[in-house]
């Protein structure tokens, strides 16, 4: 986005940049078990963003000083390819991405019955392939299928979605232009089925009522996304209950 | 879905349903023994794996259907890959998140002499049928090699397979081992960290052996697997003996 100057963001019509109303997600596809050598992996692609995760573990800590005495370690990468951007990124992990990692490991603590394995690890890596607004996000939700993937039991997958407002209008689903030239941003992940929140971070202004008005409209983004997520896990054996 | 009511017991799904995290299986006093692929709120049961939904009278349990790794119990046979000899024992590899240790004076009967190398009765690469000794959440599995069957493993062969899968290969009552053995007249042996010893008369026995364990892992959660894999065996067999009779 090399403009320099603040586009219209909702149109004449009440529709966004990208044509979509105020309300809606942008396409997604997501799929498991797509690395053989990761012991669980997924790859999603959230609009122009795609994210492929692998998580490897329960194994064994090494450093050993690392090894929590009650629960299982949770070392994340969060990480952006070169070529994930318009301009080439250094490969180097930048302050931006050491944090990012922080926030999803602390997100998926939470989701993650880690008292099951104590002194043990589970790496979880995610690289950005493409980027285009919400791969925090869409990063977590990766995260969240492929430990699913590997076996690894959880309270609940987490399903996530940012909202935001974009000249004056809360929008669900933020592409780059809104996350860029918005007045707020708001990613929110959750466990549904608990309800329970993993994760929520705030850029940007929003009066109480707006805040609740966003709210609103991401748990029922989530609960969508939610459905989808629970799908895909299930779509891979109930196409070979058919084949029989 | 289906709901049994009684004395506020519900269950929420119907048997052999797939089953994901943070679906609500069941709801009520139920006495369940714990599990990890169970997880509780107040009366409330949700899944915490992937898996198949069972339900038994009073009770219900969820297989899971995927599972890399092995989480060790007292008493469980299992075959390791020896990792690392130490000055008095071995360090095996499991499958599990802990590196199991077999201790030298097991396998000898006596203490392990100073400078004795040990590499001559067990090297690194060797596999071995020990039982778990010892293990909790705070120490890492010993290994015990006392017993009838156990020790260093001199011939067949490892085949490796998904550790959640092992009650698939054994099968109810051992039915589906009985199939395996009697099929293709393999000797074998299930240890429950996702290994299977297996010795064949035949190369091609072997072979039809390790299809048909694939086939078990790759389709444990559909119905009337053990006559689908004799089946298989059989059209196998048919197979081999007719490429025999031509070469």
């Amino acid at each position: 986005m090399s403009q320099n100057q603040k586009p219209k963001l909702i149109l004449e019509n009440g529709l966004r940049t990208d044509g979509r109303k105020p309300d809606e997600l942008r396409p997604m596809k997501m799929e498991i078990g797509v690395l053989k050598n990761a012991d669980g992996s997924s790859i999603i692609e959230v609009g122009n963003t795609k994210i492929i995760a692998a998580v490897y573990g329960p194994k064994e800590i090494h450093p050993r000083h690392l090894a929590l005495p009650g629960r299982a370690t949770i070392r994340v990468r969060y990480h952006m390819m070169p070529f994930s951007t318009d301009e080439r990124k250094s490969p180097s992990p930048s302050r931006r991405e050491i944090e990012i990692s922080k926030v999803i490991r602390e997100a998926l603590e939470s989701s993650i019955l880690v008292e099951q394995f104590p002194r043990s690890s589970i790496d979880v890596f995610m690289e950005v392939i493409q980027a285009d607004a919400g791969t925090r996000l869409a990063s977590l939700m990766a995260a969240s299928l492929a430990v699913v993937d590997a076996g690894i039991p959880v309270k609940d997958i987490i399903a996530a979605v940012a909202v935001g407002k974009a000249d004056g209008v809360i929008v669900l689903d933020l592409n780059e232009p809104e996350d860029m030239w918005g007045e707020a941003d708001l990613p929110v992940a959750m466990m549904p089925s608990i309800n329970q929140v993993n994760l929520i971070q705030m850029n940007g202004n929003l009066t109480p009522e707006e805040f609740k008005q966003a709210i609103d409209l991401a748990s029922r983004g989530i609960q969508t996304i939610y459905n989808m997520e629970k799908e895909t896990l299930k779509s891979k054996y109930i196409e070979f209950k058919e084949e029989s | 879905m289906l709901s049994n009511e009684n004395n506020n017991k519900k269950l929420y799904y119907q048997e052999r349903t797939i089953v994901s995290p943070g679906d609500l299986i069941a709801e009520g006093a139920f006495q369940i023994p714990w599990s990890p692929y169970i997880y509780k709120i107040e009366n409330k049961y949700y899944s915490s794996v992937v898996g198949i939904f069972e339900p038994k009278e009073n009770r219900f349990e969820v297989i899971p259907l995927k599972g890399s790794f092995y989480y060790p119990k007292i008493g469980d046979t299992v075959i390791g890959l020896v990792e690392d000899i130490e000055t008095y024992g071995w360090i095996v590899d499991i499958k599990a998140p802990y590196s199991a240790y077999l201790p030298g004076s097991s396998l000898l009967g006596r203490s392990v002499n100073i400078g004795e190398d040990i590499r001559k009765y067990i090297d690194v690469g060797d596999y071995v049928i020990a039982k778990v000794e010892n293990f909790d959440r705070t120490i890492d599995p010993i290994l015990s090699v006392k017993g009838k069957g156990l020790g260093r493993i001199i011939h067949g062969n490892i085949i490796d397979i998904m550790p959640v899968k092992i009650p698939r290969v054994i099968g109810k009552n051992k039915s589906m081992m009985e199939v395996l053995t009697t099929e293709t007249g393999c000797e074998m042996l299930v240890a429950q960290n996702g290994r299977v010893w297996a010795n064949c008369p035949s190369k091609e026995m072997e072979d039809i052996l390790i299809f048909s364990i694939d086939k078990i892992e790759h389709e444990s959660h559909i119905k009337g697997l053990t006559d689908r894999i004799k089946n298989f065996i059989q059209e196998k067999k048919g197979e081999l003996g007719v490429t025999e009779s031509k070469a």
